[in-house]
């Protein structure tokens, strides 16, 4: 599925302004631990995280992440999603928890 | 070609800065993305090591004709049992630290993993030294 796909579904919500939304998302990973994330994550992956500082964007840009998915309708902090549209990390939030968010992909 | 950067603690805003410059250097040189990979996640595990557990220190970035080298060092306080600091799992972060996300005592074990050589030299209430070899 790529990201604008999973946009047309009403429960997720793009929170910053990025150009890019064609990308594939190839795999969906939850984790909060972000050394776990780094070692673990793969290019393309979408991201679910509670983590709303901007060193998740850092992390995401790093691995080259396609986006991070904030669950529970979580609000990022200001400098987050400015980080965030300077990286080209689209942040999507959702009222949905992580197990109701992962039902939305199949891979 | 030789990269240097200053790395403040406790200064999470900024905290991976280094590493995703370190990245773009690298983009730069057309480096295979597999070693570039390795390269970002032993810098940012370094980095924010800098950030979170000590005074503040420096990054060096070396780019040699085969092989990346770097160099992460701080002002202290230094590791007092480092065979300890290494075992994945093992981490003194503050309980405010871990609600971050950080502290899952895994940055060195993964930093090692991504290298070809690495060392780690720390003197009780000094420094401490990591120096990063990846063959290109
Ligand atoms: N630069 C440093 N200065 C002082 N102590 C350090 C430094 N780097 C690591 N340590 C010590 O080694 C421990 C293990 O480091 P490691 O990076 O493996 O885990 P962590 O930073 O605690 O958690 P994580 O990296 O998973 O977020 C740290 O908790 C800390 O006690
Ligand atoms: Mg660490």
């Amino acid at each position: 599925m790529k990201i604008n796909q999973l946009l047309e579904n009403k429960n997720f919500k793009l929170l910053n302004d990025v150009p890019y939304l064609d990308e594939e998302i190839t795999y969906i990973r939850s984790c909060d631990l972000l050394s776990l994330v780094m070692a673990k994550g793969e290019k393309g992956d979408a991201w679910i995280t509670v983590q709303t500082h901007s060193n998740i964007v850092a992390v995401a840009s790093l691995l080259e992440m396609s986006c991070i998915i904030l669950p529970e309708s979580i609000k990022p902090e200001e400098t987050t999603l400015i980080k965030a549209t300077e990286n080209d990390i689209p942040i999507i939030s959702t009222p949905f928890d992580v197990y109701k968010t992962m039902k939305e992909f199949s891979f | 070609m030789k990269f240097e950067y200053t790395i403040s603690n406790l200064n999470f805003s900024t905290a991976g800065e280094a590493s995703s410059n370190i990245k773009k250097v690298l983009k730069l040189l057309g480096i295979d993305s597999k070693i570039i990979r390795r390269a970002a996640i032993a810098t940012y595990e370094a980095e924010i090591n800098i950030a979170i557990h000590s005074h503040g220190g420096k990054i060096i970035l070396y780019i040699e004709e085969d092989s990346i080298k770097i160099t992460a060092i701080d002002k202290g306080p230094g590791i007092e049992n480092i065979e300890l600091a290494m075992k994945e799992g093992y981490s003194t972060a503050t309980h405010e630290i871990r609600e971050m996300g950080f502290g899952a005592g895994m940055g060195l074990p993964n930093i090692k993993k991504c290298s070809n050589e690495f060392s780690i030299t720390s003197e009780f209430g000094k420094y401490t030294k990591l120096e990063i070899t990846i063959f290109i």
